[in-house]
């Protein structure tokens, strides 16, 4: 499929350089006798204009800007963003990029839960022409597939509007470009500014500062890390963190492609320090989804709480959100805490290989690469930043500025344990369940509980 | 009396016996079946084709090539040439490596046995006494009825709230909401199966009590007045009399509860996606075969033995319903 796939990106490039109507035609025809069975390209959204050309003149990098955008007709779109706020930030980008280009965009959201569990099905049946993903292995492991087109053609022109780190996290196995970042945002550890200086609280840097102020914590009858782990992922961040703190950043991305073992000595460690951990977050995770714990820390029931800065969007009202401050998870005192290792999750976008309209798509993932585009869906969802260089950070919150500050500061920037793995292995039938058997009875055998967790994971393989 | 289950043969002879004599006759050698004509055996033909057709093709194939798959790994993607045989591996991981297997095994196991001992037996109780024709029984019924319109799923969701730590009925009755008492009930994987076997329980129980009811309803009032002439008490009118009367009903009874013991899926995973203590066979099978993961392989080897329990049940009640009419 890969090689079919580029095929359309060749003849492309030859339209452009020709700019002749046949060729373009020739290139369709190529698409259509290439992909085959199941990909039916609409002829009539390519080809009557005549030139397949980008939609030039969306990126102010692109070199074919002064080209009058030729892409037409309508593209579909699977969203994800099924919540309130994101669905209509992103409904506000979607109109943008039709204002800009003249291109229809039919949206089809589907519950994000859902989006992600039918995921496969839906890339092998009929995918709309782009839908929203996440970087990663995630996203490495449908390009392998041969489910999503490669757009490396894209990059070529959009690239330097980008940071290397984003260039990596968006190129498949094969060393092209699947995917376009949006955004991304941060885990760290979220408080209210007024709680703690009411309470006289500061901020702890290191793990023993941090144990010092939970235990006053205890003591005023707080929970000092709110916890809620019934979704099952939420604790593989924290997973995540401890693992790098611990063992550094290189051990946890090994961990995570299967060239380090979960029944390492190193992994124990890791169960074992968050053992001891424990008594320091909510004593009852199991039966809280995250926007439970999210708001033990916003009303002030819980001191801190650990989770991606999304956990933001709980708090509704305005006040209360510039009110919440955070800081990345205290260091261990090892080796490894200089290179202050963070999760920071890339979502973003990528087209199907059954896209019927490849041009429009195209032209779309340029527009979502601009930090115009970007600035729109910001604007709404102020819990992440934008992932283009040249976005408008002057409009920043001081809550989306230190978010830059922190996934600036760090020099390694990992996705997250599901996002990192084998979906295969870290999904509901894996990962979470095994994280919540060590959360419900952490004093168990961690010996037989992670050669589990490894014999597990090397049936896989 | 004729046998159903040997119907075709006693009615071309039946039919026969209306028949002219001479063909009588000539039929005790052979094309005897004669009788039905070309349209009643094309009628027969489709009668009997289409369904069996339809029972083969939704049922058997797919059933027999889970089997097949169960022997094999593959993610879902691509043609049938990317399917790799691994012998019984799945199996092997199945029982030997991953660890949510056996509780799994064990909570159905579990579930089926609070079906069969406690949900059950109650709605057969709660069937003959509102059979006695008390005052308000409709009322009852209707209560009782009511959880039976509503799917598992939305089931799921209302004890959901009942349960709810900080704000549920319970934990506020019991004066424990919002302290450090309060009891996480879905959350504790000691208790959560528990929890949810009440709420599974509690439709259930009405289901049983409107089967047995309707039931109870066909039995000849004679049979009862006879058993009281003869001096049986109450009791003994049920156990001796009433209970045997109504074999077919307690079978179809038996069957009901072990289908939803094992079909048991929305309402866990309406609550926590069966992780944390509510894991069952059939959100194993789910959790491995869709979403991102796509063992389909391993997921069907699940689903193998999911068949295989099932078996059980499923030649009891065919072998009683196949015996019953010869007896």
């Amino acid at each position: 499929m890969t090689e079919s796939d580029s095929l359309p990106s060749v003849t492309r490039r030859q339209v452009l350089k020709g700019g002749a109507a046949l060729a373009a035609l020739g290139g369709v025809s190529a698409f259509v006798a290439a992909c085959g069975n199941g990909a039916t390209p609409s002829p009539s959204a390519a080809a009557p204009s005549g030139g397949t050309s980008p939609s030039g003149g969306i990126a102010p990098s692109a070199p074919l800007a002064s080209t009058p955008p030729a892409a037409t007709g309508t593209i579909t779109f699977g969203s994800n963003y099924s919540d309130d706020v994101p669905k209509k930030a992103m409904q506000a980008v979607v109109d943008g990029f039709t204002k800009k280009t003249g291109i229809a965009v039919t949206v089809n959201t589907v519950e994000h839960g859902k989006f992600q569990d039918t995921i496969n099905a839906y890339l092998q049946a009929t995918p709309d022409d782009t839908f929203t993903w996440f970087a990663g292995y995630r996203m490495r492991f449908f390009a392998a597939q041969g489910l999503a087109t490669d757009i490396s053609d894209v990059w070529s022109s959009i690239g330097s509007n980008y940071a290397d780190a984003f260039k990596t996290a968006s190129t498949g196995d094969d060393g092209k470009q699947y995917f376009i970042p949006f955004y991304n945002y941060p885990w760290v550890v979220i408080y209210r500014k007024s709680f703690f200086s009411e309470k006289g609280y500061t901020i702890p840097k290191t793990i023993t500062e941090f144990k010092t102020l939970g235990d006053k914590m205890k003591t005023a009858g707080l929970i000092p890390l709110a916890f809620g782990d019934k979704d099952g992922w939420p604790a593989m961040g924290t997973f995540d963190i401890l693992n790098m703190r611990m063992n550094g950043y290189d051990y946890h991305i090994g961990l995570m492609a299967g060239k380090n073992k979960w029944s390492d000595a190193k992994t124990k460690a890791v169960f074992q320090k968050w053992a001891e951990l424990l008594p320091y977050f909510d004593p009852q995770p199991l039966g809280k989804t995250w926007q439970e714990a999210a708001q033990d820390m916003i009303g002030k029931k819980a001191g801190m709480y650990f989770l991606g800065t999304f956990a933001g969007e709980q708090a509704t009202d305005p006040a209360i959100h510039d009110d919440l401050d955070f800081f990345p998870f205290p260091t261990f005192g090892t080796e490894f805490d200089a290179e202050s290792a963070i999760d920071a999750p890339i979502d973003g976008f990528m087209v199907s290989s059954k896209a019927k309209n490849l041009d429009g798509a195209k032209a779309f993932m340029e527009y979502l690469s601009t930090g115009e585009a970007q600035g729109i869906f910001l604007a709404s969802s102020p819990n992440n930043v934008a992932a283009a260089k040249d976005a408008d950070t002057s409009k920043y919150t001081p809550f989306q500025k230190k978010m830059a500050e922190i996934i600036g500061g760090s020099q390694k920037i990992a996705q997250f344990l599901d996002r990192d793995t084998n979906p295969a292995f870290a999904g509901a039938n894996g990962m979470q369940g095994f994280l919540q058997s060590f959360l419900g009875n952490p004093t168990q055998d961690l010996d037989k509980f992670l050669s589990g967790i490894q014999a597990f994971y090397d049936t896989l393989a | 009396m004729t046998s159903p289950s040997s119907s075709s043969a006693p009615l071309a002879e039946t039919s026969g016996a209306f028949a002219p004599p001479k063909a009588r006759r000539r039929g005790r050698r052979g094309p005897r079946f004669s009788l039905l004509t070309r349209r009643d055996k094309v009628t027969l033909g489709f009668m009997v084709g289409i369904p069996a057709f339809i029972h083969i093709a939704l049922i058997w194939v797919p059933a027999v090539l889970s089997v097949v798959l169960s022997f094999t790994q593959w993610n879902g993607i691509g043609g049938i040439d990317k399917i790799k045989w691994v012998g019984t591996k799945n199996f092997d991981t199945l029982i030997n490596i991953y660890p949510p297997f056996w509780p799994a095994f064990s909570h159905n196991l579990i579930w089926l046995g609070a079906f069969l001992f406690i949900a059950t037996p109650l709605g057969m109780l709660l069937a003959v006494i509102l059979d006695q024709n008390i005052r308000g029984s409709r009322i009852y019924q209707s209560m009782l009825y009511m959880p039976v319109v509503l799917s598992l799923a939305i089931v799921g969701f209302i004890w959901e709230l009942i349960y709810s730590p900080g704000q549920g009925l319970i934990n506020n009755l019991l004066g424990i909401a919002g302290t450090k008492d309060q009891i996480d009930w879905l959350g504790n994987r000691n208790l959560n199966l528990w929890a949810v076997l009440i709420a599974a329980g509690w439709r259930h129980v009405g289901y049983i009590m409107v089967l047995y009811l309707a039931g109870l309803k066909s039995v000849d009032n004679t049979l009862r007045e006879a058993a009281t002439i003869d001096g049986a008490n109450a009791r003994q009118t049920f156990f001796r009399v009433i209970f045997p009367v109504l074999a077919p009903i307690n079978v179809v009874v038996l069957v009901v509860t072990v289908i939803e013991s094992l079909r048991a899926f929305d309402i866990v995973y309406v609550i926590n996606k069966g992780l944390n203590g509510l894991e069952l066979l059939s959100v194993l099978i789910t959790t491995n075969l869709l979403g991102e993961a796509s063992l389909v392989g391993f997921g069907s080897a699940i689903a193998v033995i999911l068949l295989l329990i099932s078996i059980g049940p499923i030649i009891l009640y065919l072998y009683r319903t196949m015996r019953e009419p010869a007896s």
